[in-house]
């Protein structure tokens, strides 16, 4: 058998992401048919709205939010983001939106240099959103709602949760449901109980799979990097709910899980571990991977990519379990819940620091503005650094004293 | 002999010791455009301040030069040095140099930004904290008040301590704080109380960054040239605070350590 293609650190190539680049290109351009031909019917949903119904109900889904990722990724965002600035909305709001919306003023997308054909992003039938995460999402698909004359519907979550209650899952259940008249009339489908439980148990497999592939970096050395999952968790993002997404970990995990076996870590020599809070700072990924690497620590383990897995799914209570698993999640909870969950991720995967991003234009995913990081040192007795910088506003972000400050937080680390 | 140099936004600066951790010359200037001539230049001033036997040429003691270790913001960018370390661990180890035993705060009011360092009573460090990406708080805010002024920037620390009076001025950012002044001045307050609340106001900053327990030391090129900054935070704080001698160069003092410590050397505890 001829070998495997090696990369740089002369490890073998994930061979699964030749499947994930050609998961992603349907998918963006089944979206753009469906959007020209007007069927079947799209709606925008936020990373973590109700995706399950609408796909139950028939519909192609897209998520903006991935859309500000790639804005980010690509290093277009600061050419879009005062477009938006310019017409009321601050530099000093989240910039996936700020960037997503002056890309559409300026009638661009990346999409159309990674996809041929496709020239804008696809008209939504209706936008779906969840405020789990932060008003701004709600705020943004108004904006689209008002441009595009489609329906802006959604559920308005619970915010600071400690424990989640049948009082929370109750309303946010009630919510869910409450959305479906409105998509039976924008799809021209009728609710089918059966289909839900379906994409509610695909969404199932998906985080199961996705939560292992992520599990693997418990592993010393670790296969995988923060930066790698990045890429990876792609499918669980768009795709949660669909037999691809299945598909894709399915195909991932024994790779990892090889190289689990071999001992071959993602970094030549892995001395440090460190996790990573907040969100990815999307248009510097690659110099941040090859710092880290040249400092031989390797981010092991986030809460951003952690927070696609959703243990509380059940195909048998569709509803609650959704409301359940949406509520469960990270950034909907409180200090302490986030506390303790930080806790049980430094213990299950070995690090030896936190890294705080704190995100200028997120502080609904910059963890460090109300002392938790002080308050963790004490609890675990590791130390811990805040890098300053923003998920797209580049503007935010000063690399060199970035730099200056992970290699310091790494010589703290070397003592 | 070993060598420091601390090449950073505002300054180079350049130590020389010898085995035994004893400095044997030191220099600065300007780092200006490009930081490899500047660490060239400084590193040339440094050897050329060192006593010469008779007969005996700078050049010689150039070649008596073991190791070098670059620090500072320009760390990466001069070829004389065969190491590297973060000014955060240099100005760690040179102020641990002159403090042995304590733990310490340190705080490092550079040109461009403002750090706080803890260390434990070893010397190992604790934690750390750099400004944000904002001039307020360092030497930059300085001469920027300096120039709207228009009075040197050597006079500050003299104007400052001919009076109690400080004008305050509140705004987080250095634009700002220059429109602020404009308005103190206009309402007639004198220059000397306007350059003491400028290092009011300087102290403050640096104040959000930590609660500066324990035994504070100041080092940086800030409180070298405007030794008021130490007794206004020591104000602030309730207590004195301590300043290493040649507080601007523990930097590169600290470099010339990493570069004797990594040759195996005799250092000092
Ligand atoms: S969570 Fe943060 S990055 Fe995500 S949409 Fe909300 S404000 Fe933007």
């Amino acid at each position: 058998m001829p070998e495997a293609p090696r990369d740089k650190g002369a490890r073998k190539k994930i061979v699964a992401v030749g499947l994930m680049k050609k998961l992603m290109a349907d998918h963006f351009y089944e979206l753009d048919k469906a959007a020209k031909e007007g069927r079947p019917k799209v709606a925008w949903c936020t990373s973590v709205g109700p995706a399950e119904l609408l796909r139950a109900m028939g519909f192609l889904v897209y998520f903006p939010e991935n859309h500000g990722a790639v804005l980010g990724a690509t290093r277009t965002a600061n050419d879009y983001i005062p477009l938006a600035n310019a017409i009321g909305y601050s530099p000093d709001i989240c910039s996936y939106l700020t960037s997503d919306v002056g890309a559409f003023l300026k009638g661009e997308t990346p999409l159309s240099k990674a996809y041929e054909g496709i020239t804008s992003v696809p008209k939504p039938d209706v936008l779906v959103f969840n405020t789990n995460q932060c008003r701004e999402v709600q705020d943004w698909f108004l904006w689209f709602g008002r441009r595009f004359k489609a329906p802006v519907i959604g559920v308005n979550s619970y915010r600071g949760v400690k424990d989640v209650t049948e009082a929370h899952v109750e309303g946010v259940a009630k919510q869910i449901e409450a959305l479906v008249p409105t998509l039976e009339k924008v799809s021209g489908n009728k609710f089918d109980i059966d289909a839900l439980r379906k994409t509610v148990a695909l969404s199932l497999e998906t985080t199961v799979l996705w939560k292992k592939v992520l599990e693997t970096a418990a592993a010393v050395p670790s296969p995988i990097t923060f930066f790698d999952g990045t890429i990876h968790m792609g499918p669980a993002v768009v795709l949660r709910g669909t037999q691809q997404a299945v598909d894709y970990y399915k195909a991932l995990l024994p790779e990892l899980e090889q190289r689990v076996a071999e001992k071959s870590g993602a970094l030549e020599n892995e001395r440090h571990r460190l996790y990573w809070d907040g969100m990815p700072i999307w248009g510097k990924l690659r110099e941040m991977a090859e710092l880290f690497q040249s400092l031989n620590t390797n981010v092991v383990a986030s809460t951003y990519c952690n927070s696609w897995i959703f243990d509380a799914f059940n195909p048998k209570d569709p509803f609650r379990s959704m409301a359940r698993a949406y509520t469960e999640l990270f950034i909907v909870r409180s200090d302490e819940a986030k506390e303790a969950y930080i806790e049980s991720m430094v213990k299950k995967f070995k690090v030896t620091g936190i890294l705080f991003h704190d995100s200028k234009t997120c502080p609904n995913n910059s963890n460090c503005r109300h002392g938790m990081p002080q308050r963790l040192k004490e609890r675990l007795g590791i130390p811990f650094l805040v890098v300053y910088g923003d998920l797209n506003d580049l503007r935010c972000y000063s690399e060199e004293q970035a730099k200056t400050s992970i290699e310091a937080f790494v010589e703290q680390l070397e003592r | 002999m070993f060598g420091g140099i601390d090449l950073g936004a505002a300054n180079a600066k350049c130590v020389l010791m010898d085995a035994n951790g004893v400095t044997l010359s030191k220099a600065a200037c300007k780092t200006g455009a490009s930081f490899a001539s500047a660490a060239e230049r400084v590193f040339a001033d440094a050897i050329a301040a060192l006593a010469l036997s008779p007969g005996e040429a700078a050049g010689q003691r150039r070649a008596e030069i073991e190791a070098v270790c670059s620090t500072g913001y320009g760390r990466a960018s001069t070829g004389l040095a065969s190491l590297t370390r973060t000014e955060i661990s240099c100005q760690a180890l040179g102020c641990a140099h002159y403090f042995p035993g304590r733990a310490l705060t340190i705080v490092d009011i550079g040109g461009q930004d403002t750090k706080v360092i803890r260390l434990d009573s070893t010397g190992a460090r604790t934690d750390f904290r750099m400004n944000r990406k904002c001039a307020a708080g360092t030497g930059a805010f300085l001469e920027e008040m300096a120039h709207r002024l228009d009075i040197p920037l050597a006079e500050f620390d003299r104007m400052a301590r001919t009076t109690s009076a400080s004008a305050p001025i509140s705004s987080f950012c250095t634009v700002f704080a220059a429109t602020e002044l404009i308005a103190r001045i206009r309402t007639g307050e004198s220059k000397e109380s306007i350059i003491r609340g400028i290092f009011v106001s300087l102290v403050k900053r640096v104040r959000e960054l930590d609660p500066l327990d324990g035994d504070v030391a100041l080092t940086g090129g800030v409180v070298a040239y405007h030794a008021v900054v130490a007794d206004l935070l020591s104000a602030e704080i309730g207590r004195r605070v301590l300043v290493p001698p040649d507080p601007q160069f523990t930097g590169a003092l600290g470099a010339a350590l990493v570069a004797l410590k990594a040759r195996g050397a005799r250092g000092p505890e």
